[in-house]
């Protein structure tokens, strides 16, 4: 018995030993005390800082007294002559970072040891000194400093080099009087020496185009020594080749033939770094991509690692943008499928997934589907959005893809990656109507056993859209009436709205809905029976309601067209009374300008006794604003306030912004002044507009400021009546009119007399697209259905010559002022063609819906299909006079 | 991309994810709490490969990591996103073989904390502030090592490990010059 017991003894003291085992904070700096002791014992101090240089390591803190009781206990150590105990000194010293009042103390000490004759001495001196210094001492010993960078020793020259880099940051104008010395290393025969000085002179001269160029260029010829400096340059080169490419459109390259020189290099990180360049070029042609690839590619089936790593995280970015130059090294990538290391692995599947082609497919999905047991699920995550791409390239292959996606769904997994899924199931859904009834079917199956309410309510959503269009939409009924009877209380709802859904579409099944939903009338939660009750009312199950009316669909499928967070603030300000609380008096404006957002208060004026506590959006301080000014209050609710717009060049005298905002019958210009002289004071600020060439507006009322002191900004206003709810344009020229008065920079006191002077202001212009607020619809199709072709106004137009097509459609966008939806602003590189779907409502609370299909061919000539629905006729006119003008 | 190569950490954990020695030089992870949080998931992620043979490599939270496994001590390099892989291993391999050749291959946690000065020595001789300072394990394992011995006075106050270690400087001192 006795004998397992010594046994396991052992083994517990085998396994917990550490020279450092119960150690304690408060015992070590007990121990401390040793470094003041007249007899230096140099070992025993050396373990003592040891010590605390472990608790340091594990995380513990000194206090500030104790860090200074160390600090001081630790400068004692400089008498022994010890050099171990030196090193661990000079180590101590860097991680208490000592105040810059305590750093005196060791200055002297240091800089004794900067001029040692002892290499080491000298070289850990000068990284201490450099790290605790501050700009005052750095001048110094600037001198020393100097000489350390052209020592012989290169372990000196490095440590010097490398301070100063760190100092650049700190004491910039210090380090660039050293470029001599910098220089002078550059041409060191010891490597590292030479790659510190190539990084320091590069720092210091970063902002100057031509020195950077010139030195790459000189450095290019070769006396380059080692690797990491080779690095460094291929980075510096690629910079040089970007910055001159923007100047010139001449097709060749410079320097190029200098990074295809080092994919030739014998290491193995500089032909990585080379060949990333080359792959990283701007428009790099498939000549340019041939070398890189080609060694990238033997790296492929190295037996190192992090090289396969290397190559395969490269060849996957260049198959982003250059699928066609990436397919030769398919059959390398697939044997990577089965590395031992998973990044490599789904790297290599996610570059086989752009690079395929249609026919490869099927044997691809094959090999993924072994793969897939066995990575964790941020790598699935990364897979799933491959495949969900992949099948939007190949329509034709979604039955597979669909497949796969099915079948992984029913495998274990967590949220964000059933998500993942889910999302891309629902895309495909959307895009490939083929995918449709599939897909569909698919995501019944899943909710029949999901655990995420979540998942379940977006499906149950998603589901009631889509379900009802489809050839036979009874079929779905038993998936979601089983929610109703299965699940928690959120998801019944959202059945309950399901069903309602069907009800309302499909005619046939409208009987066998109501028996439904007059069951769940019983149903244990409030929301449910609610909800049960409101749907058989609204599709008149009593026989009430003949037909269901177009308000009843809208209601059911129409998305909110309000932000969450405007209904909010309203919600929240509603105070009860008889009158009804209405929703569409909810400001719709999307609030997606954080700059303007940033800005706004500042430009609020004291005067008006606008508060700026908590975070305003600028329209809701607008909204405040022109309320408390009485002239503007008959002018009834702001329907949409532009983005600032300049009206003077920046550094002028008197900085003018001005903001347009719009009323139904009205609109009024604010004008944002900024005095930008210390000495002048003005008064009585007005802008005199003239509006000769906006017919339709008369000016109603201005509003001037009284004063204008010096970086205070006001505001002045001019208001306008406009025929109402037309959208009416023009263009206004304005001339900024003011008193100044001279102010005694000594005493802020301004003169008694005034001089009267004005200031001539760059015109301002009334547009259609100020008279169209940005709002985005969830969902552009049904959006688009339920509106209904009856104002619906096509036209062509030709945009003429475009730089891409992307340029074209962010142009039209910017002059319709309307909101991209789904992402349709953003243009795939490369595409030939684009269809982008913008919403907005127009003044008036007309909504508006365009369809635009862009097209560009060989020249660049991009053509534009214009297709609007809208409420109004005259709306859907105006918005192609506004393309038309534009 | 940086315009010189860094280095975000460098990490030396046990075989349990403990801490033996860290550096950090990057202030993304500006707590003692994140600092752990990293380590842990570092470690964990890290934990079923082999990385006994030849350095591996990991991404994950927009880092890489280049790791090395000996006995019960694991090795870590940690670079950003868009770093060259090849120049954090040779970091990395810098590192490993410094530590090798100051344990005089002896290379295990227990035999780590007994020489944890050396290893701190190491670190400081490998990274300043996040910049390369020496990647050539030879001449690492040299600066660490060479003039501390004029230190040891009396012999007859070393233990037997003192004297080992000693011995071991000695000939490491030897074989590098």
């Amino acid at each position: 018995m006795a004998q397992p017991l010594v046994k396991k003894d052992d083994d517990q003291e085998d396994e917990e030993y550490s020279p450092f085992l119960g150690i304690e904070k408060g015992a070590v700096l007990q121990e401390a005390r040793v470094f003041n002791d007249p007899q230096l014992d140099a070992r025993r101090c050396s373990q003592v800082i040891t010590k605390l240089l472990y608790l340091l390591n594990q995380g513990e803190t000194f206090t500030k007294v104790e860090a200074t009781e160390v600090f001081f206990a630790v400068t004692k150590l400089f008498q022994s002559k010890d050099t171990g105990l030196r090193r661990m000194v000079y180590l101590m010293i860097k991680e208490i970072s000592p105040s810059a009042d305590e750093v005196i103390i060791v200055t002297s000490s240091l800089m004794k040891d900067m001029n040692s004759k002892t290499d080491m001495y000298r070289a850990n001196a000068i990284r201490v000194l450099c790290r605790i210094t501050d700009g005052t001492l750095l001048t110094q010993i600037e001198r020393y400093l100097k000489q350390a960078i052209v020592d012989k020793n290169p372990v000196v020259a490095s440590a010097a080099l490398v301070s100063g880099i760190h100092l650049l940051q700190t004491n910039p104008e210090i380090v660039k009087r050293w470029t001599n010395e910098v220089q002078e290393a550059i041409q060191s025969r010891a490597a590292l020496v030479q790659f510190h000085a190539l990084a320091l002179l590069h720092q210091i001269r970063q902002s100057d185009r031509l020195a950077v160029s010139k030195l790459v260029t000189s450095l290019t010829k070769g006396s380059v020594r080692s690797p990491l400096a080779q690095c460094l340059l291929i980075r510096y080169t690629s910079q040089v080749i970007r910055d001159s490419s923007m100047n010139s459109q001449t097709g060749e390259r410079p320097l190029s033939d200098y990074l295809e020189a080092c994919l030739r290099h014998k290491a193995d990180m500089v032909i990585v770094e080379a060949a990333r360049a080359i792959t990283e070029f701007s428009g790099v042609t498939s000549r340019e991509l041939t070398p890189a690839i080609t060694v990238l590619q033997l790296f492929l089936s190295s037996s190192k690692p992090v090289l396969r790593f290397a190559a395969v995280r490269t060849l996957n970015k260049v198959a982003m943008t250059h699928p066609l130059a990436v397919t030769n090294c398919n059959i390398d990538m697939e044997s990577l499928i089965s590395d031992q290391n998973r990044s490599i692995a789904t790297l290599a599947i996610t570059t086989l997934l752009k690079t395929g082609n249609e026919s490869s497919v099927d044997r691809l999905m094959k090999q993924i589907s072994n793969f897939m047991s066995d990575i964790a699920d941020e790598f699935k995550i990364v897979v799933v959005d491959a495949i969900r791409s992949l099948c939007l390239k190949f329509p034709l292959k979604h039955r597979s893809l669909m497949n796969f996606l099915s079948n992984i769904l029913r495998e274990e997994g967590g949220f964000e990656y059933k998500k993942a899924i889910i999302d891309s199931i629902v895309i495909l859904i959307r895009d490939i109507p083929e995918a449709k009834e599939t897909g569909l079917f698919q995501l019944c199956e899943f909710i029949e056993d999901c655990e995420f309410t979540y998942l379940s309510t977006q499906v149950l959503h998603f589901l009631g859209n889509e379900g009802p269009k489809t050839s036979d939409p009874s079929k779905y009924i038993r998936y979601i009436y089983n929610r109703v009877i299965l699940e928690n209380a959120t998801v019944r709802a959202a059945a309950v709205s399901t069903l309602a859904k069907f009800g309302s579409i499909v005619e046939s099944l409208k009987p066998r809905i109501f028996v439904l939903l007059r069951r769940c009338l019983f149903d244990s939660d409030d929301e449910v029976r609610d909800r049960a009750t409101l749907y058989l009312n609204t599709l008149g199950w009593d026989g009430s309601v003949g037909e269901i009316d177009k308000g009843v669909k809208e209601f059911l499928f129409g998305a909110l067209d309000v932000p969450l967070v405007n209904l909010e603030a309203s919600l929240r300000s509603y105070e009860p009374s008889e009158e009804p609380f209405n929703l569409s008096a909810v400001p719709k404006e999307v609030k997606s300008q954080p700059l303007t957002e940033k800005k706004a208060p500042s430009k609020k004026p004291p005067s008006f006794g606008v508060s700026a506590n908590g975070p305003t959006s600028p329209v809701d301080a607008y909204e405040k604003l022109l309320s408390s000014i009485p002239e503007f209050s008959s002018f009834g609710q702001l329907f949409k306030s532009s983005a600032p717009v300049e009206l003077t060049e920046a550094e002028t005298e008197y900085a003018v912004n001005v903001v347009k905002h719009i009323f139904s019958g009205h609109i009024v210009f604010q004008y944002n002044c900024t005095n930008t002289i210390p000495e002048q004071l003005l008064e009585n600020v007005v802008v005199i507009v003239d509006a000769s060439e906006a017919e339709e507006f008369a000016e109603v009322t201005s509003k001037p400021l009284k004063t204008l002191p010096y970086d205070s900004p006001g505001q002045t206003f001019v208001a306008f009546k406009k025929p109402d709810g037309l959208p009416s344009t023009g263009r206004f020229s304005n001339l900024l009119k003011f008193i100044v008065k001279e102010v005694d920079p000594a005493t802020g006191e301004a003169e008694e007399e005034g001089v009267e002077d004005e200031y001539q202001l760059e015109d301002l212009e009334v547009v259609a697209a100020d008279y169209i607020l940005r709002v985005s619809v969830l969902n552009f199709k049904n959006a688009w259905e339920s509106m209904g072709p009856d104002f619906e106004r096509i036209d062509e137009y030709g945009l003429g010559v475009r730089e891409s097509l992307a340029e074209a459609v962010t142009a039209v966008i910017n002059i319709l002022g309307m909101q991209p939806c789904e992402g349709t602003d953003v243009v795939p590189n490369n595409a030939r063609s684009h269809t982008c779907l913008l919403s907005g409502v127009f003044i008036g609370n007309v909504k508006v819906l365009v369809r635009l299909s862009f097209g560009i061919d060989g020249p660049k000539q991009v053509a534009m299909k214009l297709a609007v629905r809208s409420e109004d006729e005259a709306i859907s006119d105006a918005i192609h006079e506004i393309v038309a003008n534009g | 991309m940086e315009p010189y190569p860094s280095v975000k950490n460098i990490l030396l954990l046990d075989s349990e994810g403990k801490r033996v020695a860290v550096k950090y030089y990057a202030d993304d992870w500006p707590t003692q709490a994140a600092k752990l949080a990293f380590e842990k998931s570092v470690f964990t992620k890290t934990q079923k490969t082999n990385a006994r043979t030849e350095a591996e490599i990991a991404m994950f939270d927009g880092y890489i990591v280049v790791y090395k496994f000996i006995q019960d001590l694991h090795f870590f390099v940690t670079g950003g996103d868009n770093e060259n892989e090849l120049i954090l291993a040779t970091v990395l391999q810098g590192f490993f073989d410094a530590v090798g050749l100051i344990l005089r291959n002896n290379v295990d946690k227990r035999t780590a904390l007994e020489n944890l000065d050396l290893i701190l020595l190491c670190l400081d001789e490998i990274i300043d502030g996040g910049i390369i300072l020496e990647t050539e394990a030879s001449v690492i394992a040299g600066k660490t090592t060479s003039d501390s011995l004029d230190g040891m006075s009396s012999l007859s106050e070393q233990t037997i490990s003192q004297a080992l270690a000693t011995a071991r400087e000695h000939l490491a001192r030897s074989l590098l010059k």
